[in-house]
């Protein structure tokens, strides 16, 4: 199985590098202009939260995937996890402030050994609670068959990434035999009535292009998907968000070594969307690391960028009125979340 | 003069023949932005249209470009080859046709 950046001792495994390479110059020797500049024409700079309404949690970077666009350069080869002490100082956090979702993300979340520990504590807070599976993690091992009747107890909205509705496609990103594996874990969750008419449990699914290119229109892509998922497997679902990959991490390297870096960046640039730079989710999100470290969004995160020091810096002193003040970190990797329809944990945001 | 006579740099400067007839390429290009737009036809569908006639009429710039659109427009790998077949089967077929005209001019002179 290859090895995350990290484990490889591969140079954009530094954050640092990987912001340098974002803020280089082409190689005709001219600039990308900077993000910032862009919301500055807007009126949009210094960007500042609207409101803090998801509360996203990173409980961990091990995975039991080593996807080639991971943001997160996660898997089986990452140690970080978020202790229970953790997770209990981000439930007091929950349970003080106006979040209404929880939003739990990897990694494979469902790897922390304290993972249903955590769902069920948010449960009894009354939020709603978000898992951000990768369906292969259900049928990866025995403990885990049953993750979709655990999810059905508490009523968690499953959101899972899905590349393609070919297994080509899917298994070139994220590995051999995972699009078998996600169907027949998208089934489990149909059984217990994930993404069925009449149901209420929720079950979406994330688009991503597999490659160095913009994702399509995401409801024509929505019926696409559910035509073909339906026809071909007999798998239904009720959302699909198409997601725009951001330049960093594993998807950087990527671009890097395709000779698609300029080109992609390029293309990013001159999509820039004022309506979609209004929305950009790091506007009503927080991101908690494994660690307790906030930021202000996943991809942040990743670039080690932690929310402004004017506000608490790590979960322990969270401070809602303080974070609702701060100015959001930018960098140039943002153009990924105002490009074309705008992309977001969500999908589109234009 | 270039060492090759297509470079890749040169698709992104396709708005620049506006530089020596602004008038005609101000009129192609709100054309070509109409002709692309959703209508009968999807803007998908018509991509794929426009990958095929960039194979028959073998611009490189135009399947570059078609590629990328009909990927970002939701097309999968087979979709776009079996659009280029169309394009390959038209042109040969168109070839294959005037094997009638060889043929009635055969029997016209042959006994």
């Amino acid at each position: 199985m290859q090895q995350s950046l990290k484990k490889s001792n591969h140079q954009l495994a530094d954050t640092l590098i990987q912001l340098e390479v974002l803020n280089q110059a082409t190689q005709q020797g001219s600039q990308f202009p900077a993000f910032t500049q862009k919301l500055r024409g807007l009126n949009l700079f210094p960007l500042k939260p609207t409101h803090l309404d998801i509360f996203q949690v990173n409980v961990g970077k091990m995975c039991n995937q080593v996807c080639k666009h991971c943001h997160v350069d996660a898997g089986p080869d990452r140690k970080e996890i978020m202790t229970r002490a953790t997770m209990q100082q981000c439930l007091t956090a929950i349970a003080a402030s106006s979040v209404r979702t929880v939003d739990i993300t990897g990694g494979a979340p469902e790897m922390n050994p304290d993972f249903r520990w955590f769902v069920e504590e948010i449960s009894k807070l009354g939020r709603e609670i978000i898992v951000r599976c990768n369906l292969t993690i259900i049928v990866a091992n025995k403990k885990y068959h049953d993750l979709p009747a655990f999810y059905k107890t508490h009523n968690v909205h499953v959101i899972s990434s899905l590349p393609y509705f070919s297994a080509m496609r899917t298994d070139a990103q994220r590995g051999q035999g995972v699009f078998e594996d996600s169907i027949k874990a998208l089934k489990m969750l149909n059984a217990v009535g994930y993404g069925q008419e009449g149901s209420d449990l929720i079950l979406d699914l994330v688009y991503n292009p597999s490659g160095a290119f913009l994702p399509a229109r995401q409801a024509g892509l929505e019926l696409e998907f559910k035509k073909k998922l339906k026809a071909g497997f007999g798998v239904d679902f009720n959302n699909l968000f198409a997601i725009t990959n951001l330049p960093i991490s594993r998807f950087l390297d990527y671009l890097i070594q395709s000779n698609n870096y300029e080109t992609y960046m390029e293309k990013l640039v001159m999509a820039f969307n004022p309506a979609a730079a209004a929305n950009v989710m790091c506007r009503n999100t927080l991101s908690v690391g494994w660690d307790g470290y906030l930021y202000d969004c996943d991809f942040n995160q990743m670039l080690e960028l932690k929310v402004s020091p004017s506000a608490p810096q790590h979960i322990s002193a969270f401070n809602e009125a303080a974070l609702n003040n701060r100015n959001i970190v930018l960098n140039q990797h943002c153009y990924g979340c105002t490009a074309g329809a705008g992309s977001s944990c969500g999908g589109t945001t234009a | 003069m270039e060492k090759t006579y297509y470079n890749p740099q040169d698709l992104k400067k396709f708005g620049n023949i506006s530089e020596f007839s602004p008038g005609l390429a101000e009129k192609f290009f709100s054309y070509y932005g109409e002709v692309f737009a959703e209508g009968e036809l999807t803007a998908r569908e018509k991509s794929l249209i426009a990958l095929a006639v960039a194979h028959t009429v073998q611009c490189p710039y135009c399947i570059d470009a078609y590629t990328v659109d009909s990927l970002e427009k939701g097309s999968t790998e087979g979709q776009m080859m079996e659009a280029i077949h169309v394009a390959a089967a038209i042109r040969g077929g168109a070839s294959l046709v005037h094997g009638v005209q060889m043929m009635n001019k055969v029997k016209e002179i042959v006994m």
